[in-house]
């Protein structure tokens, strides 16, 4: 028994390195292939100081970082008004008393109007719309209306997450809730909202990654934020490396944010199974 | 008997086109203990759930304590602080302590002083044994536990009557006995309960009164002596011989 349990485990640890071994082998071919042919392209070098000029790029990189402060304040002030928004509206459609019927279906069409409208023409139309209407100096901002428009599409999706989630525990649990003499409003408050909103953490956290990226989707109504100050050195230098630069940007935060929720999610189904 | 705490009459409870409930009439005395027995199917679930006020009866009345608490459009809130469910799972809050489960609900509900219900509560748990247990998480106790505390929580809104569905069905055999136990418990303290229960020695044990479910209806009522003993319904007869087969 017991040498046959150390051949075994010898023989795994074999296996583990020969799989090991392929996946690197394998890898480092792919990118030998890839550093060796596309110099070859004809195009590569005009792609090349166009795309990838480091000079510019360096150059660029301390001004791209700045106004990505921008897109970081956008996002964090979006942020809670997602959050409290569309809690409400998933609350909103949740109402089953009869009385709460216009609520429930304001929910509904809210929900489908900005899921249904691509995001850049919510922007276009609420970012020139309201400031159109002449409106006195705070009241005109692009910084202000862009905002809104965001908040407006993300709740609508955001309120979908959490009616999931509210779905998603059973019954059962606001039964124990009701046969205990709680009112319906501390049973959603105290029983099913808790656990709902924690079962929509990795669902919510895409929703932070893809938030982040939109709010670039601004730079189309005004505001200097990271997008429009690689376009304006992109006209200036008459170079696209600029635009490289704002993706490496974007990627240093999404990457890791994208990974967290991976990394919950798995955490989640682990728990549940 | 004494005074009469609970009486049910002419019940009826359908759900779509299944008629659960066929006409359940039932009177319980305050301090009595009635164990309802019966299959799988047979309403003993919705009839407690009716009492609770958790599902709505299409006929016939509930009178607790001399009002007929099944109209509609009464509030049914008051009305379950006073009558406790414990169900065959517990649902127990799995994002709470134990002692945050007992708690919630007289928080919400009374206005007294959060240190005296928690020193309430604290009584309670160490009346049941589960002192040691109360900042545990539902998913760090064994089923027995589970189910004690959930007994727990209902007793902390002071209940005049107490209905268990079913509460030891979900549990491993060497933990029912634990739970039993609770019962006795509440049972001496002279706790008014309806018990459905596939625990038939128990319900011989402990039950003042044995009524015999079967296709929505209650088709035999007796001490528990006679019932099982002596059974009039040949119905009664082929459940019980089923039941103590196993």
């Amino acid at each position: 028994m017991e040498k046959r349990s150390t051949a075994r485990i010898a023989f795994e640890k074999k296996q583990k390195r020969k799989g090991v071994a392929i996946a690197t082998l394998s890898s480092a071919l792919l990118i030998l292939a890839l550093i060796i042919l596309i110099p070859r392209t004809p195009g590569w070098e005009k792609v090349q100081s166009s795309f990838f000029n480091s000079d510019i790029l360096i150059k660029t990189f301390p001004s791209l970082l700045k106004a990505f402060l921008v897109d970081i304040a956008i996002f964090l002030w979006s942020l809670p008004a997602i959050a409290i928004l569309g809690l409400l509206i998933a609350l909103a459609r949740d109402q089953k008393a009869p009385a709460m019927f216009p609520l429930r279906i304001l929910g509904i069409v809210y929900t489908d109007i900005f899921r249904g409208v691509p995001v850049i023409l919510t922007i276009f139309l609420i970012g020139f719309g309201i400031p159109g209407l002449g409106l006195p100096r705070p009241w005109n901002s692009p910084y202000l209306w862009g905002t809104v428009a965001l908040v407006l599409t993300y709740s609508a999706y955001v309120a979908e997450i959490i009616r999931s989630g509210i779905e998603s525990v059973h019954e059962s649990q606001r039964g124990a809730g009701k046969s205990l003499g709680l009112s319906e409003a501390d049973t959603m408050r105290f029983i099913v909202l808790p656990q709902a909103l924690r079962r929509v953490v990795p669902a919510n956290m895409n929703m932070l990654v893809a938030l982040q990226k939109d709010v670039a989707l601004l730079s189309f109504i005004g505001p200097v934020e990271i997008l429009r100050q690689a376009g304006v050195h992109k006209s200036l230098m008459a170079n696209f490396t600029p635009y490289v630069g704002a993706a490496l940007i974007f990627l240093a935060v999404t990457v890791p944010a994208t990974r967290y929720a991976d990394y919950l999610l798995a955490k989640q189904h682990r728990e549940r199974s | 008997m004494s005074l009469v705490k609970l009486q049910l009459n002419n019940l009826h409870k359908s759900f779509g086109d299944i008629e659960v409930l066929k006409g359940i009439d039932l009177s319980i005395s305050e301090g009595e203990m009635v164990c309802l027995i019966g299959s799988s199917g047979s309403g003993k679930s919705t009839l407690l759930r009716c009492i609770n006020l958790l599902e709505p009866i299409d006929q016939g009345e509930i009178v607790f304590n001399g009002r007929d608490i099944s109209e509609p459009g009464l509030n049914p809130q008051p009305v379950r602080q006073k009558i406790g469910l414990v169900f065959q799972s517990f649902h127990l809050f799995p994002h709470m302590t134990a002692l945050e489960n007992v708690m919630l609900a007289p928080k919400r509900t009374s206005n007294k002083p959060r240190d005296e219900i928690r020193s309430d509560a604290e009584r309670l748990f160490a009346k049941f044994g589960l002192a040691d247990r109360m900042e545990h998480y539902p998913d760090q106790l064994s089923g027995g536990q589970q189910q004690r505390v959930a007994i727990v929580r209902a007793l902390a809104m002071k209940p005049q009557i107490m209905l268990f569905d079913e509460v030891t069905s979900a549990l491993d055999p060497e933990l029912i006995e634990e739970v039993l136990d609770v019962l006795r418990q509440l049972r001496r303290q002279g706790m008014t309960m309806i018990l459905a229960t596939h625990e038939i020695g128990f319900a011989r044990e402990a039950a003042d009164t044995v009524c015999m479910l079967d296709n929505g209806k209650i088709i035999e009522k007796a001490s528990p002596e006679k019932l099982f003993s002596d059974p009039s319904e040949a119905r009664t007869r082929q459940f019980l011989s089923s039941v103590l087969k196993r």
